[in-house]
């Protein structure tokens, strides 16, 4: 290749010291104006920014109507975001169909997870073993009580009624709670030398992944019946339950296969001459490394649950998105040319905000365990 | 489990329930007890059910006509038709909005995933901004935003919006021009097909050569030129004409043109901007995972900006690339299954749902559903990992 290499004859001159390399100026040549197409770019950029920005503080912020206004604010020309619907409906969007004299049991539950998930989630908190029993243990028991009644004189409240962030809030834990062992199970299986367990276990896996999640939360709902003993009723929730847990279950046996596959073999080794037996093996040395290192593969698992859970409404549970939609349809007084996309920015609001907490949050954790990779 | 090879001859003698082996065929026998028991229980308590609902199973309902018609479809398709119809339109469809959603999210991620790592700040902000805020929201969410919202409050037929090259977009979806080709036009399909052979040849004559000799060809420009006078030339001989049919308003509708309703147009935004999301972060994670030296080593050997691209950064970075891009595009077909909550009358909407209310074949059509599904992302990932094999590092 004759034409694409070559030898320097005479040195180059040495450049003069730069001008400055600090200070705003410095900053815009090299982040803004680097290059003739860099100069293009943020041209361009700045366009859109202007383009898009202003109309959207507009609708969101200046024009819009605060909360507590009347609904004939929002039909006025030019109005932006209805926000005074959303206040309006709150009470519908977190609880449903909920009776109203009884929201005082959801109310503690919030509460009671809020205060148990805290000090879990935080590092430096004491008593993480039996705040982990608590919060995996009792809180759902207490929590199942609670919301549902029957005891204690509380009024029991069939599931059907229970509706919005409620309901969304309760299929992404118990989902969580329950997809996670179930998914290392199904990892250890996968990985396991005996052909039968293995086979079922990859046949699980593959058909799971293979298939929208749609179709298994619609089969969960019109074949779960079809399964069981004549004369058993399977409530929609758990109908719902089981299919977004069996679904998530798949894909978070395929983050930890990613991470047991990472694992050395002579970890195996070690831990086998050291006269573990599998389970011990398993649990005391190589789920612990394993885990650390597809942290955000399973943040990202959990992530997409909880976007998931919107999808529950195709078996007829009510959650925030199916709460904020039925209200944008049904909401006579308050229809407005913006009332479905403020309801609908709201929604998309409360989703982000969890989403994104999730994901900064498992960032802290990677940082925090990442113990052994420093460098 | 170790099975093989850990015993010796002379195997220290151990209590026959700790034997490794004896175990795992215990374990095993467990297993598939388990596994047959819960299977039957199943089948049996359907085959009750089934027979208490007075229903009776099997596929040959495929044949009877369906008694319903399709808003939209790409076949032929009427209340007449038959069930097994109604499952091909619904597979086209879905393939349809799959394939477009693809190639759009491609280009889409692919932009903002290398924006995203641009020295430009205000354009790597706004690529951070897209991509933390589509990717922490619903894809449901996000069709209902676009149907519901969006389209929804486009204006009446009357005053629709004009869109370039004689496009429009109002309530009832967007139109565009429908390409008319006469019948000299077959001429240039075939200059066509004789210009992409003529290209392929050149290419592989100007490999050779640089292999042997070292000398360079304008391989570009010169297929350029190649497909230019090719094409248009027997496009200029044969007397061939293009025409394009502009959709134009006529009464309360419009004539003419390709109308693509709301339902499909709100789908393959909400799909492409989703899963462009997710592209783009695969590909930045793709180009940072090609080390800084290698960029360094092309510079050294005297490679130009293009040839350092094409030769050196994109087969590195295509490498981590393809894998995760697979499974993207493998999602963006399942997720196309949503369409069936704004009305798109995909596989999911007409077979799954519609079908099995027509014909109560529930178990019938729910398998059919998960099992087109189920080909689909072989088919994907057995075309991917030929690929990926093509393109993976040869090691040791």
């Amino acid at each position: 290749m004759t034409d694409i290499g070559f030898v320097r004859s005479h040195l180059v001159e040495a450049r003069p010291a730069p001008v400055r390399t600090s200070g705003l100026v410095a900053w815009t040549r090299k982040n803004l104006f680097a290059t003739p197409l860099d100069t293009i770019l943020t041209l361009l950029g700045a366009w859109f920014l202007v383009w898009a920005v202003p109309p959207l503080f507009n609708f969101i912020i200046a024009n819009a109507v605060p909360p507590g206004a009347l609904p004939e604010a929002c039909k006025a020309p030019g109005a932006g975001a209805c926000w005074a619907y959303v206040w309006s409906e709150m009470e519908f969007f977190i609880y449903g169909f909920y009776d109203i004299p009884e929201q005082w049991r959801p109310n503690i539950v919030f509460a009671l997870g809020a205060a148990l998930l805290i000090p879990l989630l935080m590092p430096k908190a004491p008593f993480k073993r039996t705040n982990a029993v608590l919060f995996l243990v009792v809180f759902p028991v207490v929590s199942y009580f609670l919301l549902h009644g029957g005891v204690f004189g509380l009024r029991v409240i069939p599931t059907e009624k229970w509706g919005g962030l409620l309901v969304t809030l309760i299929i992404s834990v118990v989902g969580i709670t329950l997809s996670f062992p179930l998914g290392i199970l199904l990892a250890l299986g996968r990985q396991s030398k005996l052909p039968i367990i293995k086979s079922v276990c990859v046949a699980f896996i593959e058909l799971i992944r293979a298939v929208p999640l749609i179709t298994i939360l619609f089969m969960a709902s019109i074949m779960l019946p079809l399964f069981m003993p004549q004369g058993t009723s399977v409530d929609k929730l758990l109908r719902a339950l089981v299919g977004v847990t069996l679904f998530t279950s798949a894909y978070m046996a395929e983050v930890v296969r990613g991470g047991l596959q990472a694992i050395p073999r002579g970890q195996y080794e070690a831990a086998s001459a050291l006269g573990l037996g599998y389970w011990q093996r398993m649990f005391f040395i190589i789920l612990p490394q394993a885990l650390k290192h597809v942290i955000p593969g399973i943040v990202n698992s959990f992530i997409s649950l909880f976007k998931d859970t919107s999808l529950v409404y195709i078996v007829g549970m009510k959650d925030l998105l199916e709460a904020v939609k039925t209200k944008n349809d049904s909401a006579i007084e308050w229809q407005a040319p913006n009332t479905a996309t403020t309801g609908y920015l709201f929604a998309a609001a409360v989703f982000w905000i969890f989403c994104f907490s999730m994901s900064r949050y498992s960032r802290f954790i990677e940082a925090r365990l990442n113990t052994g990779y420093k460098r | 489990m170790t099975i093989m090879n850990t015993r010796q001859d002379a195997a220290p003698q151990v209590s026959f329930i700790n034997d490794p082996v004896i175990r795992g065929i215990i374990y095993q026998v467990v297993a598939a007890v388990v596994l047959v028991v819960f299977f039957v229980w199943i089948i049996n308590n359907t085959a009750t059910n089934l027979a208490a609902q007075n229903k009776s199973t099997g596929f040959e309902f495929l044949w009877a006509p369906s008694g319903f018609d399709i808003s939209f479809k790409v076949l032929e398709y009427s209340r007449s038709s038959s069930y097994f119809q109604t499952l091909l339109v619904g597979i086209t469809n879905t393939l349809l909005v799959a394939f477009l959603g693809i190639i759009f999210a491609t280009i889409l991620g692919f932009t903002i995933g290398v924006a995203r790592l641009s020295s430009n700040f205000i354009i790597s902000s706004l690529a951070t901004v897209y991509v933390e805020t589509i990717r922490n929201i619903p894809l449901l969410l996000q069709l209902f935003f676009w149907y519901f919202a969006v389209l929804a409050s486009m204006p009446a037929v009357r005053n629709s919006y004009e869109l370039p090259l004689g496009s429009f977009i109002n309530k009832r979806g967007i139109y565009i021009p429908r390409p008319t080709p006469d019948e000299q036009f077959a001429f240039v399909w075939i200059a066509i097909a004789i210009a992409i052979v003529a290209i392929l040849a050149l290419r592989f004559w100007a490999m050779r050569r640089l292999e042997a000799t070292g000398k360079r060809f304008p391989v570009f420009f010169s297929s350029l030129g190649l497909l230019l006078v090719i094409v248009g030339g027997i496009w200029f001989f044969s007397g061939a004409d293009l025409a394009f049919e502009v959709p134009t308003l006529q009464g309360l509708n419009f004539r003419g043109g390709v109308q693509l309703p709301p339902e499909l147009v709100a789908l393959l935004f909400g799909l492409s901007i989703y899963t462009a999301s997710f592209i783009a972060e695969i590909v930045r994670a793709g180009i940072q995972a090609v080390s800084r030296g290698q960029t360094e080593a092309a510079d050294s050997l005297g490679l130009r900006e293009n040839d350092r691209l094409r030769l050196v950064i994109v087969p590195q970075a295509m490498r981590v690339i393809i894998p995760p891009l697979t499974s993207q595009y493998l999602n963006l077909t399942k997720n196309s299954s949503l369409g069936a909550a704004i009305g798109y009358p995909e596989l999911f909407n007409v077979f799954g749902s519609t079908a099995l209310n027509q014909s109560s074949r529930a178990i019938e059509c729910i398998s059919i559903t998960m099992l087109v599904y189920l080909t689909f992302s072989l088919i994907t990932s057995a075309i991917m990992n030929w690929y990926n094999a093509r393109v993976s590092l040869v090691e040791r």
